[in-house]
């Protein structure tokens, strides 16, 4: 990977202001703000009030979808590191895949975990108990932050992304436990409230546009970060390649 | 707005929107910050989604 380019004295190319922006990218991300305009609009305003858990339901519109979304990154973690470790499709763009979308589920985790916190304390009088469904969630966020530790342990990028595919295949079989740990052990923590058709009207559609713009706003800060790990890397290889040409020139 | 503090559990209800959308939007900011301080080392040609 590393190019016989001399240490530059050449002045540093000119940074745009948005490096890893694209057409495509800003229209998703102009999508994506009207999307969580209109998720607060109809979260906090426009959706009347559920008959058990009254104004608490408004936290569910960014508690659910947020949860999906951190299943659906830590399942793409697990489909890229596949494909790395897969030899004939073996190429970093995976690594770099799987690890910008692990970033971005555990963002959604802690924002599940945080949200569900606030819920539990109108619905149940507590910010936590130590049920099967939270304790399940916090140890999966504390795995994935343990994935992300150890993407950044060093060595090659090829080190690097076979390590941690390995690991992100182990860790996303936690995914499934904590979805059905509401049916295996009946915790304190309600069903699946979409599954069990308990929402209708405004209500569940106030929950498909959390759904669709937190995807929407997925898609948008993987694809971001995604290039910021391949500029990364770009910036490694060529300080590795100034650091070789500085020790030829010093022999 | 008033309509909205008056509710029942409006710190909570509000609190969690609150969280939520101000960490995505910490986390978006400080990632194009990244972007552009790891672009400066790469010249625009070497960016295959240009």
């Amino acid at each position: 990977m590393n190019t016989m380019t001399p240490p530059t004295s050449t002045p540093a190319p000119a940074s745009p202001k948005h490096p890893t922006s694209t057409r495509f990218t800003r229209a998703l991300g102009v999508a994506s703000l009207v999307g969580i305009g209109w998720l607060v609009a109809f979260g906090l305003f426009l959706s009347p009030n559920d008959r058990v858990h009254k104004t608490g339901v408004r936290i569910l519109y960014i508690h659910v979808p947020s949860a999906w979304l951190a299943y659906l990154a830590f399942g793409v973690t697990g489909i890229a590191s596949g494909l790395y470790l897969w030899k004939r499709t073996r190429s970093l763009m995976w690594d770099r895949l799987a690890g910008a979308s692990a970033e971005v589920g555990v963002l959604f985790m802690g924002i599940t975990l945080v949200s569900g916190s606030l819920w539990g304390r109108i619905s149940w009088g507590t910010y936590w108990t130590w049920d099967a469904r939270l304790t399940t969630t916090a140890f999966l966020f504390v795995t994935y932050i343990g994935y992300l530790a150890v993407r950044d342990l060093g060595g090659t990028h090829q080190q690097r992304a076979r390590r941690s595919a390995v690991m992100a295949l182990l860790a996303v079989l936690e995914v499934p436990l904590v979805h059905y740990s509401v049916k295996w052990w009946r915790p304190l923590h309600q069903n699946e409230t979409v599954e069990e058709g308990k929402l209708s009207g405004l209500m569940l559609f106030s929950l498909f546009v959390g759904i669709i713009s937190f995807t929407l706003l997925y898609v948008w800060l993987v694809m971001h970060r995604q290039r910021v790990l391949a500029l990364n890397d770009q910036v490694d290889d060529r300080g590795l390649d100034v650091a070789l040409a500085a020790r030829r020139e010093e022999s | 707005m008033p309509a909205m503090l008056a509710m029942e559990n409006a710190a909570y209800v509000i609190g969690s929107y609150v969280v939520t959308l101000g960490a995505i939007g910490v986390y978006a900011v400080s990632m194009l910050a990244r972007a552009r301080k790891a672009a400066r080392s790469v010249p625009d040609e070497e960016r295959p989604w240009k």
